[in-house]
């Protein structure tokens, strides 16, 4: 396991952590413009989880590509 | 519901439906190929899409016409136990960042067409194979229903689906037209039709939830007033069951419930068939990675659509049927020619799937059963006629099903459709990782799984129906309730896990693995894996 690799692992079990803990976001306040937090946490959930997802990414490529320059 | 006819609205509705049957017949001259009797390209689009038209095609395949009718109508029924379905949505793309890759190369360099193809080259049995097959089949067919229940409902609010008096003929030719349609350019330009036209849906759907999301809030006096209203409406009694009829944030006792059918969903969705298809249409490995980080941009999308359920009750619609709730919002909030836009948006919704669920279910059956077990000489040029008449079957079956039976035993089926889907992934994922499962205990596993989830669905009961009242049950030894098809995966993963040590130990005959480890990072242009897959590979790999 490279550091690298460890972020990457990171990045993609961040949202399972956030989603399946229901706890931690069931209620309603603060509100953002009048929608309660549950659903606007959730939804600030979609862009967090795609800046990991994009994240991991990036990372996974560089890997890659580094490992193949290393055995080339 | 308005009297009558929607002239307006079903004028633009019939524009819009015109316009994608004649697309859907030209898809075939769409990045036409050399040799088109080969199932890799009638039922994969000859593995040929790049980036966007895999985004276009996955979110329409995935994001149906009936989750944009039933979301919104869970959420108008209960509130919040409803809004699941985001973080379901967010959960899948991280999952399926790690392991579809793989499935895509490995699939691309032995000429898989199917899940069933790979689990048997992986484990070397038909045995196993057949059940993935036939738990896929079975877990599309009723899907593949509920999108009819979809057009059905937006005939119904623009007034052309009759009354319940109307004769049985007329009330359903709307119906029959669309249906027949669609499985005309199904049949003759296979995957590309779909394909083509999920541009089209997108593109609708887009525009209707961001004008919707904008233009509702602001009649209806903002978000603040929405909420307070339908946390009003959800603190009612239900007289039925005498408890509250939802909340706006889960109570404790409903929060397992809650995270359970957001990851068990989340690992169900790409083992269904019809994800897999689209999946595995794409041109390289990049690009289904590359998709995993764009394709949250519809649930950001469901998001929205779901909080339309709030707006339905704060509205003031009030339907018996939950379903019709989002169309006849449509219908009291817009202008007609808008509400004919969201109505064609909801109607391609469901085309779009229907026509890959049925393609996708065509493909198991001749890969799996037909050639498996009936024909296994059977030339490319035979499976590919094969897939194209069993896709009219099974959609003339899902067709039969919708017209003749309750509407709720579809939805009742496309509940058991998905806790059986799931009882694939030890099979499929696992078999992605590891050869360290036996073959037997898989099969063992799955059937523990299917009979499980089947009979605690069967006990669940309802204010309005005997069985199959729900998802969710107590989960044994935990206390808590939860989403069946989870406990029945864990329980399926357990038997899975002590019977491979079992007869391991007994040395049972392990079979045999025609895949090798760089197989499942193998990416096009590697040697052996070819951008575009000749004809002739495509059936005789194996």
């Amino acid at each position: 396991m490279t550091p690298v690799r460890v972020i990457i692992a990171l990045c993609l079990t961040a949202p399972f952590v956030a989603m399946l803990w229901v706890g931690s976001y069931a209620k309603t306040d603060p509100a953002f413009i009048g929608i309660p937090f549950f659903y606007w946490y959730q939804m600030a959930w979609v862009l967090i989880s795609t800046a990991l997802t994009m994240t991991a990414y990036k990372l996974w490529q560089r890997d890659q590509r580094a490992r193949r320059g290393g055995t080339r | 519901m308005k009297d009558g006819v929607n002239g307006v609205a079903l004028a633009v509705f019939i524009f819009f439906f015109l316009l994608v049957t004649a697309m859907g017949f030209l898809a075939s001259r769409w990045r036409k190929a050399e040799n088109e009797n080969s199932l890799d390209e009638w039922g994969l689009g000859g593995r040929s899409f790049g980036t966007w038209v895999t985004w276009f095609l996955l979110g329409g395949d995935l994001y149906t016409a009936y989750t944009f009718v039933a979301v919104p109508a869970a959420i108008y029924a209960a509130g919040a136990a409803g809004f699941f379905a985001v973080p379901y949505t967010i959960l899948v793309y991280p999952l399926i960042f790690t392991f579809l890759p793989r499935l895509w190369s490995v699939s691309h360099k032995h000429g898989y067409v199917t899940t069933s193809d790979f689990v048997r080259g992986r484990f070397g049995s038909k045995g196993l194979s057949l059940a993935v097959a036939v738990t896929g089949i079975l877990a599309t067919m009723p899907y593949i229903a509920l999108q009819l229940v979809g057009i059905q409902a937006v005939l119904d609010v623009m007034g052309v689906g009759g009354g319940e008096d109307t004769n049985w003929f007329i009330k359903d030719l709307p119906l029959l037209i669309a249906f027949g349609v669609l499985a005309a350019y199904t049949y003759s330009s296979g995957l590309r039709a779909p394909a083509l036209i999920a541009f089209v849906k997108d593109t609708l759907i887009y525009i209707v939830i961001a004008v919707a999301i904008i233009y509702i809030p602001i009649k209806l006096g903002g978000f603040d007033e929405i909420f307070a209203k339908a946390g009003d409406a959800y603190s009612q009694t239900n007289p039925a069951t005498g408890a509250p009829r939802g909340a706006l944030v889960p109570p404790e006792a409903g929060q397992w419930t809650y995270a359970t059918l957001a990851l068990g969903s989340a690992l169900a969705l790409f083992m269904y068939p019809h994800s897999i298809t689209a999946t595995l249409s794409s041109r390289s490995r990049e690009v289904i990675r590359r998709n995993t980080t764009i394709l949250p941009l519809y649930s950001l999308m469901l998001g929205l659509l779901a909080l339309l359920g709030f707006m339905a009750i704060a509205a003031g619609i009030k339907v018996q049927n939950g379903q019709l709730a989002i169309p006849q919002l449509f219908e009291t909030m817009f202008p007609d020619w808008f509400a004919g836009v969201a109505f064609a948006a909801i109607g391609i919704g469901a085309l779009v799937p229907a026509a890959i669920m049925s393609i996708a279910a065509a493909n198991l059956f001749t890969r799996n059963i037909y050639k498996d077990f009936i024909k296994p000489d059977a030339t490319p040029a035979q499976e590919t006629k094969v897939s194209k008449l069993v896709s009219l079957l099974v959609k003339v079956g899902a067709l039969a099903f919708v017209l003749t039976m309750d509407k709720t035993v579809a939805i009742n089926f496309q509940l058991l459709g998905g806790i059986w889907i799931l009882q694939t992934f030890p099979a499929l994922v696992g078999g992605l990782f590891t050869r360290w499962f036996h073959r037997w205990a898989l099969l063992a596993g799955w059937a523990v799984g299917m009979v499980y989830g089947t009979a605690a669905a069967y006990g669940v009961a309802s204010p309005t129906q005997k069985h199959f009242g729900g998802s969710s049950k107590e989960i044994p030894g935990i206390g808590e309730i939860g989403y069946i098809g989870l406990t029945a995966f864990v329980l399926n993963v357990v038997v899975t896990v002590v019977l491979t040590f079992v007869l391991k130990a007994l040395k049972a005959p392990d079979g045999i693995d025609e895949t090798k480890p760089e197989d499942y990072t193998a990416d096009a242009g590697d040697p052996g894996v070819q951008v575009e897959l000749p004809p002739a590979t495509a059936g005789t790999s194996h």
